[in-house]
């Protein structure tokens, strides 16, 4: 029996009735889709170009299509960085009435870029280890929401360059499931499924001859096990000291802050006597310095970016000797005089290779070098042209990085 | 009774546990036990998981079923340590593993990631986790060879998995899990995102390999039908209790309450509330005889009550002379070749009519007739229900009475 389609998204675009559901994604034109996606997946995902936006396409069971969408809503109202979902699309039959697939629509992530594209450049050595420090950060911000995930890889998360680092987000919620708090048991399970999940990528990686030579596959896997118990345990740990040591409460919210955390609750307890002091942060927001940037300027970037950005200010203000005056009109004049018009002088035809706060954080990097090669200070102005002129335009574009041409290995189910 | 019958497309299995054929070095099983575990989840009252108390026997298929939010995931996430138990204990073997991290219980959640990888050989994507474990080369060739043997995939070892078949590579990734000898393997709606054909088939597939195996496997499903084929027993939870527990054969002919009676059984069993009236059970004109034992079991609290129960095929069309026969009114027929289904309502019952239904839900009665004598939608037939066929619970207690 055909029944007829049924869109539920939040806000639907109506370009999304013009898709042709009536054939299994598959077969899709090439003209609809904006890649062929590439790597490896359980199920068929397709990217397409809809309203000048790139959204992924990724056929899937109803049941399973309506809970991914409504865990994907969930991430994003408790701020955790995840792709945006758009809407399940169901009742589709092709032109025989006979039934197709269920999907889940998903807005592609500007400047993402899967870690097989990473790994398909020319690698940087310590590109792999910052991967797996930014899936680190991810997995220990999604425990601390409740949210476990248990399917954890590279090949679920998308990675944004954060300054000098990356900056990731989770791509695939189908297995996941939200609680109101992890058990340790959950959290040991889901770095473990990591771990293991990981050193089988780079293993892959590895026969595919696309890892440097002499990468130890099992230590990276373990790094990740580290990384994420160093960082839990400074944002959760209870720490107690004598009531004279109090100044130890503001060195906790420091090295919280150094980790670019907010503390949005500590519990602090004093035993009868009243000699001893505990302290245990209970609630902690990732975006520290974002959400700082973000109150002085408005701009909208990732934690280290905005890490860069307000030393720039800070050295802003100590060179124009205004320290003592209001942050905020500081912040408003380093908007206006230096970051927008670096960021204009870029010419529009190289405006899709970079985030613009990762081009300015690169540029800084610019000024710094040819300053030192030079042996002088080289302005701003100076260091921006020999960065588009020299770097920027022999940069690969990044904005709609789709894939790279791996094997595919569409859905292991048919 | 035809066992065909009993869910339609699929052959019920027998629950023997005669039938394993243990491959070598696949040996190592364990039982697993609930010892009064119990899950409460902060800031609830009730428990998600009430004092469960359940043996699994070595190299058993137990299948735990219920509707939504009955408690299966969450005792089967005790059991792999990803939720904590609260009171209680489990044993995996001699062995309690109630406060054992996840990694050391020697359990494989099957199916979590079946993502293969495309550079890899078939056999390193089936033996890359020992791998990682450290353990030996020829120890992990062997054991991939093992269960590359069961799986059928001996010849594409050093093929890529690009060149195999979908089923190919849904058996590598099992493979996966198998290579680890885990003690239990536990298996959480592993079918859920498949569609109905490839259900079926894939279904068949992993409960053939599980007997082959004999690996203790414990698996999660909301869908009767799968546990009736799949499971040595099953095992049935409403609320966070265990209602029964018992081969598929148990629950289908002895369900030990009315909730089993009406969730086991595809078309569901019919199941009704009636009046005591001198030694029978009376809605309407309906008049079904009880034994004196059934009546002996009646309390005040049953307020002269008995809730009464029979499976579509335990009806057979007869004549309006017939002891005990009652009218059904068709409202819908439903041809299935094989088999034929009548859908109705109970004639002459009034609003009493209401009292009967399916244990599906709909308030209707269903009539499994002969496929080649099948009536029109409007006629009215004649029914009786086979003598043993026959369900009696407590109308107080919902609680089966023994006959």
């Amino acid at each position: 029996m055909s029944q007829s389609l049924q869109i539920t998204a939040a806000s639907p675009d109506p370009a999304l009735l013009d898709l042709p559901w009536h054939l299994p994604l598959e077969d899709w034109p090439e003209e609809t889709l904006a890649a062929l996606p590439r790597g490896i997946s359980r199920h068929v995902v397709r990217f397409v170009k809809l309203s000048g936006r790139v959204i992924a396409v990724k056929e899937i069971g109803e049941t399973v299509a309506y809970r991914e969408y409504e865990l994907l809503r969930a991430l994003q109202r408790l701020g955790v960085p995840s792709v945006v979902p758009v809407g399940v699309i169901t009742g589709r039959s092709d032109v025989d009435g006979e039934r197709l697939e269920a999907v889940l629509v998903t807005k592609h992530l500007q400047f993402s870029l899967p870690y097989r594209a990473l790994f398909s450049q020319a690698l940087q050595p310590q590109t792999t280890t910052r991967l797996i420090d930014a899936l680190a950060v991810l997995l220990v911000r999604l425990h601390l929401t409740g949210f476990y995930w248990g399917d954890v890889s590279l090949s679920n998360t998308l990675f944004r360059r954060d300054a000098e680092t990356f900056a990731a987000y989770l791509v695939d919620a189908e297995t996941g499931d939200l609680h109101d708090r992890l058990s340790d048991g959950q959290r040991a399970y889901d770095l473990e499924v990591a771990r293991v999940n990981i050193i089988g990528e780079l293993m892959d990686l590895e026969a595919g001859n696309l890892l440097e030579t002499g990468i130890d596959t099992i230590a990276i896997g373990g790094r990740l096990v580290e990384r994420y118990e160093e960082l839990w345990t400074g944002l959760t740990d209870a720490e107690s000291f004598d009531t004279g040591e109090r100044w130890r409460v503001a060195a906790r919210i420091e090295r919280l802050n150094a980790l670019g955390f907010d503390v949005g609750e500590l519990d602090i307890t004093t035993d009868i006597g009243g000699t001893t002091v505990r302290i245990q942060p209970k609630v902690v927001d990732a975006g520290h310095h974002s959400r700082r940037l973000m109150r002085l300027t408005g701009l909208d970037v990732q934690e280290n970016q905005a890490r860069r950005l307000l030393n720039d200010l800070d050295a802003y203000r100590a060179a124009a000797d205004r320290q003592g005056e209001d942050e905020e009109f500081a912040a408003h004049d380093w908007l206006t005089t230096v970051f927008e018009p670096a960021v204009r002088a870029i010419p529009r035809e190289l405006r899709g290779k970079l985030e613009p706060a990762q081009v300015f954080h690169e540029m800084l990097d610019h000024r710094w070098f040819i300053s030192s090669e030079q042996n002088r200070d080289v302005p701003m102005s100076e260091a921006i042209e020999s960065y588009i002129q020299g770097v920027l335009t022999h940069r690969p574009d990044e904005k709609s990085v789709l894939g790279v041409d791996t094997a595919v290995l569409p859905r292991v189910t048919e | 009774m035809s066992v065909s019958s009993m869910t339609r497309d699929t052959p019920i299995h027998d629950g023997s546990s005669g039938t394993y054929l243990p491959v070598k070095g696949f040996t190592e099983m364990a039982t697993v036990t609930f010892d009064k575990a119990t899950r409460v989840y902060p800031g609830t009252e009730r428990p998600a998981v009430d004092a469960l108390d359940l043996h699994i026997e070595d190299g058993e298929f137990l299948v735990l079923v219920g509707p939504s939010g009955c408690g299966k995931s969450t005792s089967l996430r005790m059991l792999a340590g990803l939720e904590d138990v609260n009171a209680g204990r489990i044993l995996i073997g001699d062995r309690d593993v109630t406060d054992v991290q996840p990694k050391d219980r020697d359990i494989a959640m099957v199916f979590q990631n079946y993502a293969l990888y495309p550079h890899m050989s078939v056999a390193d994507n089936m033996g890359f986790a020992l791998k990682i474990a450290g353990n030996p080369k020829a120890d992990i060739r062997k054991r991939v060879e093992d269960a590359a043997k069961i799986l059928d995939l001996s010849e594409y070892l050093d093929r890529k998995p690009k060149a195999l078949s979908g089923g190919q590579r849904q058996r590598v990734a099992m493979g996966r899990a198998i290579v680890r000898q885990p003690q239990v393997f536990l298996m959480d709606e592993p079918l859920s995102n498949l569609d109905a054909k490839l259900r079926v088939q894939t279904r068949t597939q992993i409960a053939s390999l599980q007997r082959r195996l004999g690996v203790t496997t414990v698996y999660v499903t909301h869908d009767q039908t799968e546990a009736l084929t799949m499971g040595d027993r099953i095992a049935v939870l409403k609320d966070g209790l265990l209602q029964q527990v018992g081969t598929p054969r148990d629950m289908y002919d002895t369900p030990a309450n009315v909730f089993v009676a009406g969730f086991i059984g595809s078309p569901a069993m019919n199941i009704g509330s009636f009046q005591v009236m001198d030694g029978a059970a009376q809605l309407g004109q309906t008049r079904i005889p009880l034994e004196r034992s059934v009546l002996a079991t009646l309390t005040p609290e049953d307020k002269s009550h008995i809730t009464v129960g029979f499976r579509p095929e335990s009806l057979e069309m007869v004549t309006q002379a017939t002891e005990g026969a009652f009218a059904i009114k068709v409202v819908l027929v439903e041809e299935l070749g094989s088999d034929a289904f009548i859908y109705g309502e109970l004639v002459g019952a009034g609003q009493a009519a209401k009292d009967i239904h399916s244990g599906a839900g709909d308030a209707q009665l269903i009539v499994r007739v002969d496929p080649r004598n099948v009536p029109m939608k409007g006629d009215t037939v004649w029914v009786t229900i086979r003598p043993g066929d026959r369900h009696v619970f407590s109308a107080s207690t919902g609680l089966r009475i023994p006959i």
